[in-house]
């Protein structure tokens, strides 16, 4: 049944009323876009932090129904996937029988939709390139009808849904390619850093080592140890790595979580002082050098997913992640952000730095090669907006770009410097949907 | 759009040659505002406020004229900006007023009913009309220049309190009726401010200038508070003075 509801993305920011839709069928998502008047838009579980799964005053299709999931061929890792499945799901069934999901984020809650929406990416971007690299096929709804895509069947449509945020149909299931594991663990190094070059330094050198690498960078810190950090780099554990119980048990799924926010308290809680406070501790408590730690998957993996909700943490005024990427030739736009942010005492958690491999086709996608960097930061201090609008120059300047499912707030006109052949995706639009019925908040506001 | 930070990319301002009101768009040019139409009596003056935005950056500037002493044309004006606006209106800034002199109400039904029907019955009108465009959009953002004056009523100038008053109170109300919708409505309580408006009038404690005054509005438009007191401190001072006892209240320099 259908109804009116207030919807913001992860941030808590600029939120707008829609009409809600929750189809179950591909039947019923071609019904649901026939049948409404204004534009449309498809949504998952709302992880985009900005406005990418909202349409003021149109409909929404909540598609967390499409759920389907077919056994995982065991010859070549295939699985069949509904769009709003979530990873988490996807991996309790594929952990226990040796498969992974090829890509994931920082958090196991996304669905396959916006997953591919997103085109998103983990931390083997630089080895395993990012989701659209693993989609053998999909499902796509358009206005002009129902396709089922692969890169090889139609390039343009394929790579134009690839981080297209839903502006090229609805997606309501995908082929998928996992891949094998051993166990459910991961063999960790984990090296403590004093500054941001010895770690820029230390991953150019020795990340092609490892599947997994990332970066966690303190950005309140100034001086000689500002963007000191910690860098964690792991491969998948073999049994034969194992000891005591989880040898006996090498392939266990994620348990639920257990800690949960269950109210938003006041603005400001977390503010400078309180997230300097963290940012110390937490970089105390890393060891200076550790070798072949085994970690489970999730403790790995998926960090966010300890603390349900933790994004209330932020208050009502919400957050925003700024997440961009420069190629390797413009790593001092990493520093600059960094120097920038902590100049302007702009309270913030530890900055997720990470090098990507090369990007793919897709005129949306936001992975290129090069550098990452992404951090959260609460709506509130007055200085904010004139800063990151500074970094937004900075960025298109060096030829980089911000990752629009962190999106929440750059202007239309540096989209189009960002993201240069935008042009593609219009073309793909003209044909699939010539009247944009397909649009978002964030399309709206990015002029897309 | 509205972005994270409330930053509107389309505005509509009702009474578009207010000194402040004018101030305040400029200042939102300069951060994600695109499309501004601006409605008021005076073409010739609508098109110089016109001209000066699109200098500053603004991609399209329309404008439209109408007789706010005439409330019956509230509905036709805000049927024409959304026309106009072709798409989402994200900010409407609602700067429709006189302020007259008291000495010229005293006596005189006329004048005063006109004073009643600009200040508040047009704009009371509008705001009518705009509800559910704003509804149906599902976004919104609605700021409406109200005035210490209505907060506590000064017989110096009470006429105009009273329309304040009043403007202020439907506001408020208005605003807890649409807020679970998304929609975000603000009441601008600004002190004496030195502007066209005011010209020759002595000056009141806290006065500012017009750029003081559309700083600390642009910035109160970004916060979640139902009301934007410019200067802040005004908030604290009418406070007290609003919980003076009427016998001081009366002994207060008019």
């Amino acid at each position: 049944m259908a109804h009116q509801e207030l919807l913001t993305g992860w941030g808590n920011t600029a939120p707008s009323l829609a009409t809600v839709e929750r189809p179950r069928s591909l039947d019923e998502v071609v019904d649901d876009l026939a049948a409404s008047t204004g534009d449309v838009i498809a949504r998952g579980l709302g992880r985009s932090y900005g406005d990418a799964a909202q349409c003021a005053g149109g409909t929404v299709l909540d598609n967390r129904g499409l759920w389907h999931l077919s056994p995982i061929d065991p010859a070549t890792g295939l699985v069949e996937v509904g769009a709003g499945v979530s990873l988490d799901e996807l991996l309790a069934t594929a952990i226990p029988s040796g498969w992974f999901v090829p890509v994931t984020p920082g958090t196991r809650q996304v669905t396959i939709g916006g997953a591919i929406a997103a085109d998103i990416h983990g931390k083997n971007h630089h080895v395993d390139g990012s989701f659209m690299n693993h989609i053998m096929a999909m499902t796509l709804v358009t206005p002009a009808g129902t396709v089922e895509v692969s890169p090889e069947s139609d390039p343009d449509l394929f790579w134009a849904t690839a981080g297209g945020m839903g502006l090229t149909g609805v997606v309501t299931k995908a082929t998928l390619r996992m891949i094998p594991i051993e166990t459910s663990y991961v063999t960790v190094d984990t090296e403590r850093f004093e500054n941001l070059d010895s770690i820029m330094e230390a991953m150019i050198t020795g990340d092609d080592d490892y599947r997994y690498s990332v970066a966690w960078v303190d950005c309140m810190t100034k001086g000689p140890k500002m963007g000191r950090g910690v860098l964690t780099r792991g491969d998948h554990a073999t049994r034969e790595m194992l000891e005591g119980r989880s040898a006996t048990r090498p392939l266990v799924a994620p348990g639920a979580t257990k800690l949960t926010v269950p109210i938003t308290p006041p603005s400001g809680l977390l503010n400078q002082l309180s997230i300097k406070a963290f940012n110390e501790a937490w970089f105390r408590k890393a060891p200076k050098k550790r070798d072949g730690e085994i970690q489970s998957l999730g403790t790995f993996f998926h960090p966010l997913d300890g603390v349900a909700w933790w994004n209330r943490l932020h208050g009502h005024r919400g957050f925003l992640q700024y997440q961009f990427v420069v190629d390797d030739a413009h790593g001092d736009v990493v520093r600059h952000a960094i120097e920038r942010l902590s100049g302007a005492n702009v309270p913030s958690f530890l900055a997720v730095l990470k090098r990507f491999g090369p990007g793919d086709p897709g005129p949306l996608s936001f992975p290129m090669k090069g550098w990452t960097l992404a951090l959260d930061v609460p709506i509130g201090p007055p200085q904010l907006p004139g800063v990151l609008d500074e970094l937004d120059g900075l960025v298109a300047d060096a030829g980089g770009r911000l990752y629009l499912a962190k999106d929440s707030r750059l202007s239309a006109e540096l989209l189009r410097t960002m993201y240069p052949q935008i042009d593609k995706l219009e073309a793909v639009r003209a044909r699939v949907d010539p009247e944009h019925r397909l649009n978002s908040d964030l399309a709206r506001r990015l002029e897309i | 759009m509205r972005n994270a930070f409330g930053q509107p990319q389309s505005v509509l301002v009702l009474g578009g040659t207010s000194d402040i009101a004018v101030a305040v768009v400029e200042r939102l040019v300069a951060q994600r505002t695109s499309t501004v139409i601006l409605a008021g009596r005076d073409q010739a003056r609508l098109d110089a406020v016109a001209s000066s935005l699109k200098e500053k950056g603004a991609s399209t500037v329309e404008t439209m004229t109408f007789d706010a002493s005439d409330p019956s044309t509230a509905p036709g004006v805000i049927d024409d900006a959304f026309a106009k606006a072709g798409g989402t209106i994200d900010l409407v800034l609602i700067a429709v007023g006189i302020l007259g002199n008291q000495d010229d109400f005293d006596d005189d039904p006329v004048a005063t009913t006109k004073l009643f029907d600009v200040n508040l019955t047009w704009p009371v009108a509008a705001m009518t009309a705009l509800r559910p465009k704003l509804l149906a959009q599902g976004t919104g953002h609605v700021a409406v220049f109200s005035s210490v004056a209505g907060v506590r009523v000064r017989r110096a100038n009470f006429a105009y309190g009273s329309t304040k008053a009043g403007l202020d109170a439907f506001t408020l109300g208005y605003g807890d009726s649409v807020r679970s919708s998304g929609i975000k409505v603000q009441a601008i309580r600004p002190g004496f401010v030195r502007s066209k408006m005011t010209e020759g009038l002595s000056e009141a404690p806290f006065t500012t200038d017009i750029d003081q005054a559309a700083d600390t509005i642009v910035k109160g438009l970004s916060s979640s508070s139902d009301v934007i007191w410019s200067p802040p401190v005004l908030q604290g001072v009418f406070f007290i003075l609003k919980n003076l006892p009427a016998m001081i209240w009366r002994k207060m320099p008019g």
